[in-house]
């Protein structure tokens, strides 16, 4: 795009309103002040963007990269230490386990609710009586707060008083330990956050199937496709763009996940709960060991951006042009 | 208006006096300060002060308080009370950034003592003490116990705050289960055990013992055990003692008892969790920190209403001693209101402000003389028990964490050890990972 071009379609400094750029008009050449002005215009309308991205996306980037190259203590000096927050990282069982629990668990907690938003999305984009009470109160859970949530389920998690372990005894299920056990802590954190965000799916998916043309169906039916090779063959593939947009949000948001786990379960039993993110908040608002925390932040935003990438390259294949 | 601020040629000279009286005992300060005839508290009337506070039920007394404080003065208090870890957050980056926003905060002592006195972040408190003028007759620090003072006293003399509340930790019994099942409150340690086999009956749902599982949080039962072998988890000179035979011991103690005794799910138990069992009257016994009273004689609350015993924790092989954990209120180092603000502490913790802790429930003040209040012991409805369990404890009181900055992360590093435990890991071994994982960090956190 050249600054020629654009001169003619933008107001002019001395003379109000330009005319819009017309075949055979008359250009202003590239050489004179009145093209060099409106270049200098252009800064202004970027310049406020561009401050406030530099102030609060980029300066703190590059000032948490410096940080991961410290020893930086709050209570004493800063010293210079090069990668070796990163290689200490490299042998740090408890940062590498928190690693594969947090894959592990973002997993769970974007798979299943995708699965169960997308079947949700069907059922209710069927007519039925009473359809609109229950999509409003299906997709309650979504509407409340990470935290008074993740405080309601602490209490119905409770190994002896909880209300779920009464609710097992009525059917003759011995007591569960829920979040008390270090093996079903994650399957009991990702039932909190499938109960939390499965409407979210279902609210995506849904749009996606309002807009969805009839014409397809009716050739199906005419043609005598069954309603599995309906959807399977039609449905399925043009609702795959939004799954992906579900998938993408649940991924990201399943990956920074702290409010359930630190309210919960702390990261426990032990630190059979410890994902990335919460593993973050102990380094640098814990034990205050932030140059540590820094580079823990660095390799965090790495592996998201990677993910994210590669959710957006899917997405972009299964978009309906393609 | 005329304010007046205190100079800096007025600090040195009450400096130079408070360093003649450092090398004198308590009481002199005391008899010091009760020599002064009448004693001008509208000295820096005007002013206004910031203070941070921990929310709970003691701030909300403070902050009930500060009306009459601001008629007594005319200084202007101006408190916030935040949520426990954030305020240690919020008091750490603030002191650190070495302009912090208020005069005076409310400190953890037994976990922020020494991270305070290395930071340097608080006003040595002698001086002020020593100078008539600003120190108030009717102070009577004498009267503050030992247990509060520690936490409160730097190991070089200097007094970094002014205790508010000592938190004793003791043995609470439900007296109704152990009626039943015929058993005596223990004297030893090994009787707890014997104890808790007894009352334990599954098939009630009751068991003999809880308390708290969830790493962090559990680190207080394993020193309360430890206590009772007569050491402490890092000697004077800074050694930790974590994998001696002794800490073993109490590491298998907390394994036993929690494994053996305790409701399931024990090891995510945080105090909430215990206080559940304990006042649903599903854990005959529960180790924790005293200030748990008023839930369990609340009768929307609790089921054990007047069936709640107060124990003093049994002696251990060694040694008889209550883990104990204090807070205080110190002074900014950079505050500009010096005066004022030690005009508030003086008053925020004075005698009846203390008493008022006791008789509304809010924990254990850190003077003696709110518990030889007759009338108080008489209308509490926590019982002579609860009282005389403090002034026992507070006889045996010692240190339930470490006196070192990374107090957070000893918690952490041996508190997972301590859950690994409870899942059936070996005592011996886990004690020996944990102290070579924090080893270093201990090491590190002195340089620098």
């Amino acid at each position: 795009m050249s600054v020629e071009h654009n001169a003619g379609s933008l107001p002019g400094r001395r003379g109000g309103m330009a005319a819009p750029a017309t075949p055979g008009a008359r250009q202003a050449p590239a050489s004179t002040p009145y093209v060099y002005d409106v270049t200098r215009k252009y800064w202004l309308f970027i310049a406020p963007a561009t401050i406030v991205v530099g102030l609060v996306i980029v300066f703190p980037w590059i000032f948490t990269l410096w940080m991961s190259a410290h020893e930086w203590n709050v209570t004493g000096d800063h010293a210079f230490v090069a990668l070796a927050n990163y290689k200490k990282l490299l042998t740090d069982q408890r940062f590498l386990d928190s690693m594969w629990r947090t894959f592990w668990f973002t997993l769970l907690a974007t798979l299943i609710p995708i699965v169960l938003g997308v079947w949700a999305a069907l059922v209710f984009h069927r007519e039925f009586p009473f359809r609109g009470i229950l999509r409003t109160v299906f997709v309650m859970p979504m509407m409340a707060t990470p935290v008074a949530i993740a405080l309601v389920w602490t209490m119905m998690f409770h190994p002896q008083l909880g209300v779920l372990n009464y609710l097992l005894s009525l059917v003759g299920i011995a007591p569960f330990a829920w979040v008390y056990d270090p093996n079903t802590v994650i399957p009991t954190l990702v039932l909190v956050e499938v109960w939390h965000w499965t409407p979210l799916v279902m609210l995506i998916v849904l749009g996606g199937l309002a807009g969805l043309p009839t014409d397809p169906y009716e050739a199906a039916l005419i043609d005598g496709a069954s309603s599995w090779q309906m959807f399977r063959y039609i449905t399925w593939p043009l609702i795959l763009p939004y799954v992906m947009i579900a998938l993408v949000i649940r991924t990201i948001d399943s990956l920074k996940v702290f409010d359930t786990i630190a309210v919960i379960s702390q990261g426990g039993p032990g630190t059979a709960s410890e994902t990335l993110n919460y593993f973050l908040y102990l380094q640098a608002f814990q034990f205050y060991n932030l140059g540590y925390a820094s580079a823990v932040v660095v390799i965090f935003f790495v592996i998201i951006i990677a993910l994210s990438l590669l959710l957006l390259y899917l997405r972009q294949r299964t978009k309906w042009t393609d | 208006m005329t304010q007046h601020r205190m100079s800096r040629r007025r600090i040195m000279k009450a400096g130079a006096a408070a360093g003649l009286l450092s090398a004198l005992p308590a009481p002199f300060v005391a008899r010091f300060a009760l020599g002064q005839s009448a004693f001008d508290w509208k000295r820096f009337k005007g002013e206004k002060i910031d203070v941070l506070l921990v929310k709970n039920p003691r701030s909300d007394l403070m902050q009930a308080a500060e009306k009459e404080f601001l008629e007594l003065t005319g200084i202007t208090v101006s408190s916030e009370q935040v949520p426990e870890q954030q305020q240690r957050q919020k008091a750490m980056i603030e002191f650190s950034s070495g302009k912090p926003t208020f005069d005076v905060a409310h400190l953890s002592m037994h976990v922020q003592k020494r991270l305070s006195e290395k930071g340097n972040w608080l006003e040595d408190l002698r001086p002020m003490l020593a100078d008539g003028s600003l120190t108030t007759p009717d102070l009577d620090f004498n009267d503050f116990g030992k247990a509060g003072l520690n936490f409160c006293t730097a190991a070089d003399g200097k007094q970094n705050a002014i205790p508010t509340f000592v938190d004793y930790w003791i043995l609470y019994y439900n007296k109704e289960l152990f009626e039943q099942k015929g058993v005596a409150y223990p004297t030893s340690m090994d009787e707890v055990y014997t104890a808790a086999q007894k009352l334990t009956d599954t098939s009630k749902g009751v068991y003999g013992f809880v308390s708290r599982g969830l790493k962090n949080a559990n680190v207080p039962v394993w020193t309360s055990w430890l206590l009772g072998q007569g050491v402490e988890t890092v000697s004077k000179d800074g050694k930790l003692l974590t994998d001696t035979p002794e800490a073993i011991w109490a590491g298998e103690q907390y394994k036993r008892m929690n494994r053996e005794f305790a409701p399931p799910g024990t090891v995510g138990f945080n105090w909430n969790e215990c206080q559940t069992s304990f006042a649903t009257g599903r854990a005959a016994m529960w180790l924790d920190g005293i200030g748990f009273a008023t839930p369990l004689e609340d009768p929307s609350k609790s089921k054990v209403v007047g069936k709640v015993g107060y124990g003093v924790v049994p002696k251990g092989p060694k040694a008889q001693h209550s883990a104990i954990f204090g807070d205080g209120l110190g002074i900014s180092r950079t505050s500009t209101k010096k005066g004022a603000a030690w005009f508030y502490v003086q008053f925020i913790t004075n005698k009846q402000n203390q008493l008022n802790i006791l008789k509304n429930g809010a924990g254990s003040p850190a003077r003696n003389s709110a518990f030889a209040n007759q009338e108080v012991v008489r209308e509490s409805k926590f019982g002579k028990q609860w009282f005389d369990c403090v002034l026992e404890s507070a006889k045996v009181g010692r240190p339930g964490l470490p006196v070192i900055i990374p107090v957070t992360e000893f918690r952490d590093v041996f508190g997972v050890a301590l859950t690994n435990m409870i899942s059936g890991a070996d005592p011996a071994a886990e004690l020996k990972k944990a102290t070579e994982t924090f080893q270093p960090v201990l090491h590190k956190s002195e340089q620098g």
